[in-house]
């Protein structure tokens, strides 16, 4: 009788580090195809739809680029908060937040041809209004012991009718309508874009820019080292006396603030106004990012990049093969298993062995 | 029949599959696995559940198809964090996302088609009984189903010896190993009940309570089963006196809802998510720590 056994590795190669999620995106497009053919589509045409055509031309990198810049800003966030054992999974709800506080300020100086002051506090506002509503999963697992998880992920739910009350009701357009939507935003209130005629908007800039810092935040501050410890060995953590109380705030502060600032730069900058669609499920796929990207910083912009690409396929497959929309979802939800399954090839080695003689 | 009883009617269907999914979560996370993907496996009960039915017209049909698929999601599960020693947190959520897509793309051709709900059976002689009768005894058979899960949970883990390995499995996965347990067997089973019980509580909502599928239909739910499991302190009976409070604070806030109540829907709306939190905080706060399973979440690799 001979059967799998995993055997813990001393260390991992580096190589393996690399190759893993590459494997996990290869079985994922693997998938993609037995998922083609079960619906009876023709996989080459399908595969060609969700991942090649979005960049096949400059007006698909852009929308791309535009699709990336919230998903890596978020998942940056939690990058940091999963690193160190924080659960945060209510980025979705930070990310509403931040739109809602951001927003609030165009709203309100709406017709009122307000400065250049505008556009800086509404991204300050943002992330406050994030960092803040983040706080609050934070509070209740400092201060009660309550489930990180389960408290984050409620509060998305709550976001999500606060803002569907504030534009059917108090903020809503008085020419709209009757739409559920606030005033579009005043070109003072408006992200300003990178080019003429194109979708980019100064958002991009900003997203790379926090991967940067973010990056040297892990690898070269006594902060990213205190991250690491505390989530790989709580135990040494505590004996360096570093706080995992006050990191869990300190990482659902800067997740949060990082989600409330993807929300104002997606409010203010792509949809130029708040409606209860505002995001299509952003905060849940930056797990999956966050993950792909293995909690690193610069991986999640190479893993946001490609679900980004996902999306917009998946956009492209609804509208030109009259696919459902929620395929996009079923790839992500593989991919992201798929990872974690590979994730096992780097802690273990997986060997056949000879099963003991009883 | 008087508007008390109807209200209380409504509460225990309400609640049902509530009960259904904390008490397969319980016994999951009683065997040390802390599987977060209840809202995808029920999803999944519900999307299959009601595809089957109508495409074989047949709701029995449509109840096993629901309970298949939410085992198999299960065994997805246990094949990653079992066999893979994978986070089960990240695999959970996995599954959550996962569940949400592939529930759409099943349930698609599904939009709209309304069909008749399974209707309740009422126990004779029982349900004759003032007040309790019609209450209790004149409800659909996933209720009693309910009832029999509770009754039958507590027994085997508290009264049989498997419910016993399967508790020393998920307090000391080591001691139980060393006693010769095959920790990882009771675990894999207990997650396909799990993912059995998430099936069957989908299959309520979309062949009972509402008769029909509509995309992401669980709104939550798996996710306040879990927190249900956590404010039962593990223990079954607590388990439902948790899913009929929940069930009760969706009731109330609907009837308070159509009475015209001067506040906006939407805060009503949000009222069982924000009680979820507030319960936890208190429950925490009550017990003054955690009382889980003291190997909850802790992946088993064993060693030959």
């Amino acid at each position: 009788m001979r059967r799998l056994v995993l055997e813990r590795r001393a260390e991992t190669p580096w190589a393996l580090t690399l190759a893993s999620p590459l494997l996990a995106v290869g079985l994922t497009l693997v998938s993609a195809v037995l998922v083609f053919l079960a619906m009876g589509r023709d996989p080459l045409e399908a595969l060609f739809v969700y991942f090649i055509m979005p960049v096949s031309d400059a007006w698909g990198l852009q929308e791309v680029a535009v699709k990336a810049t919230p998903l890596v800003l978020i998942a940056v966030g939690l990058a940091l908060c999963y690193r160190s054992n924080n659960w945060n999974i209510g980025a979705e709800g930070q990310f509403l937040m931040g739109a809602m506080a951001g927003g609030w300020l165009a709203v309100a100086t709406h017709g009122t041809g307000a400065g250049a002051w505008l556009l800086p506090a509404m991204l300050v506002m943002g992330a406050l209004g994030g960092a803040l509503f983040a706080l609050i999963p934070a509070l209740l697992k400092t201060r009660f012991g309550a489930n990180e998880i389960l408290t984050s992920l409620m509060l998305v739910y709550v976001a999500e009718l606060l803002l569907d009350w504030l534009v059917r009701g108090p903020w809503r357009d008085p020419q709209g309508f009757n739409m559920p939507q606030t005033v579009v935003f005043a070109p003072e209130a408006t992200i300003p874009l990178l080019m003429e005629g194109g979708r980019l908007n100064l958002g991009t800039p900003i997203m790379l820019l926090v991967v940067v810092l973010a990056a040297l935040l892990v690898a070269r501050t006594l902060k990213g080292f205190e991250i690491t410890l505390v989530g790989e060995a709580p135990r040494a953590a505590r004996f360096a006396g570093f706080d995992a109380k006050r990191l869990t705030w300190t990482v659902f502060a800067i997740a949060g603030g990082l989600a409330g600032l993807a929300g104002v730069l997606e409010a203010a900058g792509t949809v130029r106004m708040l409606q209860p669609g505002l995001s299509p499920g952003y905060g849940f796929t930056a797990i999956i990012v966050a993950f792909l990207g293995r909690l690193n910083p610069v991986g999640c912009l190479v893993a946001g990049v490609f679900l980004a690409i996902t999306f917009i396929g998946g956009e492209n497959a609804q509208i030109m093969m009259q696919m459902p929309l929620d395929v996009t979802r079923v790839f992500q939800g593989l991919l992201l298993f798929y990872v974690l399954g590979c994730d096992t090839l780097l802690l273990y080695r997986v060997r056949w062995v000879r099963r003991a003689e009883a | 029949m008087t508007l008390f009883e109807a209200i209380l009617l409504t509460v225990i269907t309400a609640s049902t599959p509530l009960l259904i999914a904390a008490i397969g979560e319980l016994v999951v996370e009683r065997s040390g696995v802390l599987n977060l993907g209840v809202e995808g496996m029920m999803i999944m009960g519900a999307a299959v559940g009601i595809a089957a039915a109508i495409t074989t017209g047949s709701s029995a049909f449509g109840v096993l198809a629901a309970v298949l698929a939410g085992m198999a999601m299960a065994a997805l599960f246990a094949l990653l964090t079992l066999g893979l020693a994978t986070n089960q947190v990240a695999v959970g959520l996995a599954l959550a996302i996962f569940g949400l897509g592939l529930s759409g793309v099943v349930g698609a051709p599904f939009v709209g088609v309304q069909r008749e709900g399974i209707g309740a059976i009422a126990i004779p002689y029982l349900s004759d009984i003032p007040f309790i009768g019609p209450v209790l005894f004149a409800q659909d058979p996933f209720v009693y189903a309910a009832f029999a899960l509770v009754a039958g949970v507590s027994w085997f883990l508290f009264r049989t010896r498997a419910g016993l390995v399967l508790r020393a499995c998920g307090e000391n996965h080591a001691s139980a190993h060393a006693l010769g347990h095959h920790v990882l067997r009771v675990r894999f089973l207990a997650v396909l009940f799990g993912g059995a019980c998430a099936g069957l509580a989908g299959a309520y909502l979309s062949l009972v309570y509402t008769p029909f599928w509509t995309s992401g239909m669980t709104a939550g739910r798996g996710w306040i089963a879990l927190a249900i499991v956590v404010f039962a302190s593990w223990l079954p009976w607590r388990a439902a006196v948790g899913a009929y409070l929940f069930g009760g604070v969706t009731i109330l806030q609907l009837h308070a809802q159509s009475a015209g109540v001067p506040l906006p829907t939407q805060l009503l709306a949000a009222m069982p998510y924000l009680i979820t939190i507030l319960v936890l905080v208190l429950v925490m706060r009550l017990r003054g720590g955690g009382a889980g399973p003291a190997a909850l979440g802790q992946p088993f690799v064993p060693d030959r």
